[in-house]
């Protein structure tokens, strides 16, 4: 995972850079279903790899010609950017193993009636919520991505009658 | 819980994943290869809520919920960011970070 995660930001070919970011999206799905979420795992699967990375890939397809190079920052950028991420990533692994977890033996496996019920209940704790205004978002991403999208076409039928 | 599998390690694979994308987001010059980055970060940090979800509070599911909804913003995100390079690349014909100057045409 994390070598495919290196590859998909380094490698110059578009394409092959969307499909190291399939593998990595992959593995992490694998991830969930290792630990026993398998309803997430399915979202992870359908979400992102059946519809984020189709979209991606049709977007390379449309802007680019696939063989094209991508340019690259300068050789000195490149190393302080990496200067920078590794000291952001000691400080990350530094806290975390200074910090005393308490993990719980668990078997408890979650199947997805509780998800669905905890995400429709009105009670304490419920998020129906943040599911309806997660639905009107999608709704409003939607309409905003035909509206950029056809915005030309939109303005132009509305200039000859000016 | 993953037996065998500390939670420590599993946060440092996540955090590492995490940088990776941050390295990417700041070296990659070219508007989709930065949204690729965007996904990683993302994707980093949904398996945070998830593991600690997991590993410390079983009996819960707010972890899981949450990376849920971060997964509904996510795809949204991309939707429109798709849309706005399209558009984009038809109005300058390129991608490139530094050739996008006007964002209102």
């Amino acid at each position: 995972m994390i070598v495919f995660a290196v590859a998909s930001v380094t490698s110059r070919k578009m394409l092959r850079s969307v499909i190291y970011l399939l593998f990595v999206l992959v593995g992490i799905a694998g991830l969930y279903f290792l630990i026993d979420y398998n309803f997430l795992a399915a979202i992870q699967l359908t979400v992102y790899a059946g519809g984020i990375i189709v979209l991606i890939i049709f977007s390379v397809l449309l802007v680019h010609h696939i063989e094209l190079e991508l340019e690259i920052a300068k050789f000195s950028k490149q190393l302080v950017t990496a200067f920078c991420c590794l000291i952001g990533l000691g400080v990350f692994l530094f806290t975390i193993y200074s910090y005393e977890f308490n993990p719980i033996e668990n078997k408890i496996s979650t199947t997805t009636a509780d998800i669905g019920t905890l995400l429709l209940s009105y009670e304490d704790g419920g998020f129906i919520l943040p599911f309806e205004v997660i639905s009107v978002l999608l709704l409003a991403a939607m309409i905003g991505a035909i509206i950029i999208a056809k915005g030309n076409k939109l303005t132009d039928t509305n200039t000859p009658s000016k | 819980m993953i037996t065998g599998i500390s939670i420590y390690e599993i946060l440092t694979v996540t955090s590492i994943l995490f940088f990776i994308g941050v390295y990417g987001f700041l070296t990659r010059k070219n508007l989709i290869s930065i949204l690729i980055s965007v996904e990683i970060i993302l994707n980093a940090s949904v398996i945070n809520f998830v593991i600690i979800n997991k590993y410390l509070y079983p009996d819960m599911l707010q972890g899981v919920v949450f990376s849920i909804f971060i997964i509904a913003v996510a795809a949204a995100e991309t939707a429109l960011a798709v849309s706005i390079i399209i558009n984009l690349y038809r109005q300058i014909s390129s991608v490139e970070v530094k050739e996008t100057e006007i964002m209102k045409y």
